[in-house]
């Protein structure tokens, strides 16, 4: 598939500016790209649960999408979605609707892997013609960085605080694409902002376009919760590729494909150093955790590779 | 004979599957849970052999169930689920979703009792703890009823002056699973009656987005908490036109309540849904008895009919509030302090009685309604029945008295002199 950046980046905008998000937030950049994956002439509605982004971009009685829209709650964006999905059917059926609608909803990783993973996981088995992205911050950045299932190991966060006897979260972190895929459903793919979005943008794309469910799960790296300068956040993205943290992959009718291996992989302290949430890692005498992560990291990452293969 | 009414046998549950499948919606999210389940699988038939249009949806959860009609229903379709129990308790965050979108859908409750113990049989807990989510509510006495008021839902819902999702509610067992004789109209004119829906704003609209559930913090909150007041303020007048329209092409006449023999009544009953086939009985053995007794049976609990309540009790002396759910306030149950209210705010001189009765299926016999008029007749004799507490059991198991001779209960502190 051919890729023009400047095309792409140049399509016009669903996603209107002058919404509330903070500065340099990774879940507006993900928002941004994944609706420049919808065909300028389709309409769309867009689901979205609960979390920084329905708050910052619905705010009564200003909207900054330009398509139609649906906030129902935190938990359940894919059985709502769901529905609407299900309306167009009905709809189409009884010639109530000519064009094309695509269904896209957006929900942060407490939304998708926590709180909304059963209505998620619901969607996904019925086999809705929808795409759910994951904006996967680790943590649940709306009520002021609570862990959840995504946060990854040793995170410092508000209900996982580092301590005289706590290093942080101690669980690893689920691993939610391949719980997706295993619903076998038609397309999965992980991604996040590097290589100009095009890995993102082809994908979301694919997602969109692929008959049935899809689910992207997108790294949106959250500068307040994860303590790194706002203008850092496509350097964080790199850093979290090029160490293996967060590979790039697609999983397509059942078919796993690593879509990048880094030629020389980078040692996980270039991805923690530059985060606060992970400072205590860097403390005399924690050589130990960063050791933990790096092997964790390189566990996952043979593992997708078998899958891979 | 397409277009003639039809006698029929049929559960209540089957009833109401079956006004579903004349109104032949648009979307059905449905999870099963006894004793609603049902009315989903009656209509998984019709589905499965191309006697509706319906996009069902066999989801994961109540919630889920709710939460695709809500999306439907935004989308621009007709939609509803059905459900009991538990599986009301589980939506409801999604009832005031739905309700607050000002989403016009229907929800077909089974009512049964919640946990715990968890029981499967009728009371009112569920429904009546839905009370204030914003939905109308119209119960039934019956399969007839259960069916005549589906039949009813959309148009009141869906009502430009109403806009709020509704509640058809019916007695788990009790009139969901016993077979009744009853009247169904032809398809056509439930179709007819019924109409297409036109919704002015929707997510799929090809000429126009729209944005629903937005953040509103103070600055338009109230607003729209005020806004979706009126919906139910204009509520009992469109209830009341859609009844008069239903009677002409059923001849079955409704209105917000029915009163039962209560033209010069002293002492009146005031209870919802199944239990009223019972009173009823017991209301003709007393009137044969010389006794000045009568029962209301309300239909529509939300709106509440608090101003004709009132005036239809305003000559009787004494009232049992007989209520099926409880709401451990310690001072009654839900149509009690409803119908208390309602009645102060009339000046009403009558005394009150809110009894519970039948939690969990527990029947409610025709000698504990006799009892019932007979204990309101002998606090009225005392002279100040005002005086008594009014929160009262009825036909629980007494261990100190294994013949049942006792039928009502007066509910106390243990702990104090209270009397």
């Amino acid at each position: 598939m051919g890729y023009n950046f400047k095309e792409t980046m140049n399509k016009k905008e669903r996603f209107a500016p002058g919404h509330r998000m903070c500065a340099g937030c990774g879940g507006a950049v993900c928002v941004r790209n994944v609706l420049r994956g919808l065909h300028e002439e389709d309409h769309a509605v867009i689901g979205n649960a609960t979390g920084c982004l329905e708050v910052s971009s619905f705010m009564y009685p200003f909207t900054a999408w330009s398509d139609s829209y649906v906030h129902n709650a935190f938990e359940n964006a894919g059985a709502t979605l769901s529905g609407v999905e299900g309306a167009y059917k009905v709809l189409k059926r009884k010639g109530k609707i000519d064009e094309t609608f695509k269904f896209i909803t957006f929900g942060g990783d407490g939304g998708t892997y926590d709180i909304g993973l059963q209505s998620l996981s619901g969607a996904m088995e019925r086999g809705h013609d929808l795409v759910y992205v994951c904006y996967d911050n680790g943590a649940y950045m709306n009520t002021g960085t609570q862990r959840s299932s995504a946060t990854p190991q040793f995170a410092d966060t508000t209900t996982t605080p580092v301590g005289s006897v706590s290093h942080g979260k101690p669980q690893i972190r689920k691993d939610l694409a391949a719980v997706i895929a295993a619903h076998n459903i038609p397309y999965v793919a992980q991604t996040t902002f590097v290589r100009n979005f095009k890995d993102l943008h082809v994908k979301a794309e694919k997602a969109i376009y692929t008959p049935g469910a899809a689910f992207l799960n997108v790294l949106a790296p959250c500068p307040r919760g994860w303590g790194y300068p706002t203008q850092d956040l496509l350097k964080i993205c790199q850093l979290a590729v090029e160490t293996n943290y967060w590979p790039l992959f697609e999983v397509v009718d059942g078919t796993w494909i690593l879509n990048y291996e880094p030629k020389k992989k980078l040692p996980i302290e270039d991805f923690l150093r530059p985060q606060t949430r992970f400072k205590h890692l860097f403390k005399p005498g924690n050589e130990y955790l960063i050791e933990a992560f790096q092997n964790e990291v390189d566990r996952r990452f043979e593992e997708l590779v078998k899958r891979c293969s | 004979m397409e277009d003639m009414k039809k006698r029929v046998q049929l559960s209540g549950n089957e009833a109401v599957a079956t006004a579903l499948r004349q109104i032949n919606p648009d979307v059905f999210p449905a999870f099963p849970i006894t004793p609603s389940t049902e009315i989903p699988q009656y209509f998984s038939n019709y589905v499965a052999n191309g006697l509706v249009d319906t996009e069902f949806i066999p989801v994961e959860s109540e919630h889920s169930s709710m939460s695709a009609a809500v999306g439907a229903s935004a989308a621009g379709a007709r939609s509803l689920t059905a459900t009991s129990s538990c599986g009301l308790a589980l939506m409801w965050e999604e009832l005031h979703v739905a309700a607050s979108n000002r989403l016009p859908l229907a929800l077909t409750l089974v009512c049964r009792a919640l946990s715990g113990p968890i029981n499967i049989n009728c009371d009112h807990s569920d429904s009546m703890g839905a009370r204030d989510c914003g939905w109308l509510q119209i119960y039934a006495e019956d399969n007839q009823e259960a069916y005549d008021n589906m039949v009813q839902a959309y148009r009141i819902s869906e009502h430009p002056d109403v806009r709020l999702p509704i509640m058809i509610c019916q007695d788990g067992f009790i009139t969901s699973h016993a077979v009744m004789d009853m009247e169904l109209l032809p398809d056509k004119v439930v179709k007819d009656f019924v109409g297409e829906y036109e919704p002015e704003r929707y997510l799929l609209n090809e000429n126009g987005t729209m944005a629903i559930g937005p953040y509103a913090i103070t600055d338009y909150y109230m607003e729209a908490r005020r806004a979706q007041a009126q919906g139910i303020l204009n509520a009992k007048k469109v209830i009341l036109d859609v009844a008069r329209e239903f009677e002409k092409i059923s001849g079955r006449k409704y209105g917000l309540f029915e009163e039962y023999r209560m033209d010069d009544a002293e002492y009146a009953m005031v209870l919802i849904g199944s239990a009223a086939g019972t009173a009823k009985d017991a209301v003709d053995k007393m009137r044969e008895a010389g006794k000045k007794v009568g029962l209301i049976k309300i239909r529509v609990f939300r709106p509440f009919p608090a101003e004709e309540l009132a005036a239809a009790l305003s000559k009787v002396k004494g009232i049992a509030i007989m209520d099926r759910s409880e709401s451990f306030s310690s001072n009654g149950g839900p149509i009690g302090s409803e119908l208390t209210q309602a009645l102060y705010h009339a000046r009403c001189k009558a005394f009150t009685v809110n009894y519970m009765y039948g939690l969990g299926g527990r029947d409610l016999q025709v000698i504990h309604v006799e009892e019932i008029f007979e204990e309101l007749m002998a606090l009225e004799a005392k002279g100040d029945p005002k005086d008594s507490v009014s929160y009262r059991y009825v036909g629980l198991r007494d261990i100190a008295d294994p013949d049942h001779k006792q039928i009502s209960y007066l509910c106390k502190p243990e702990n104090s002199e209270q009397a």
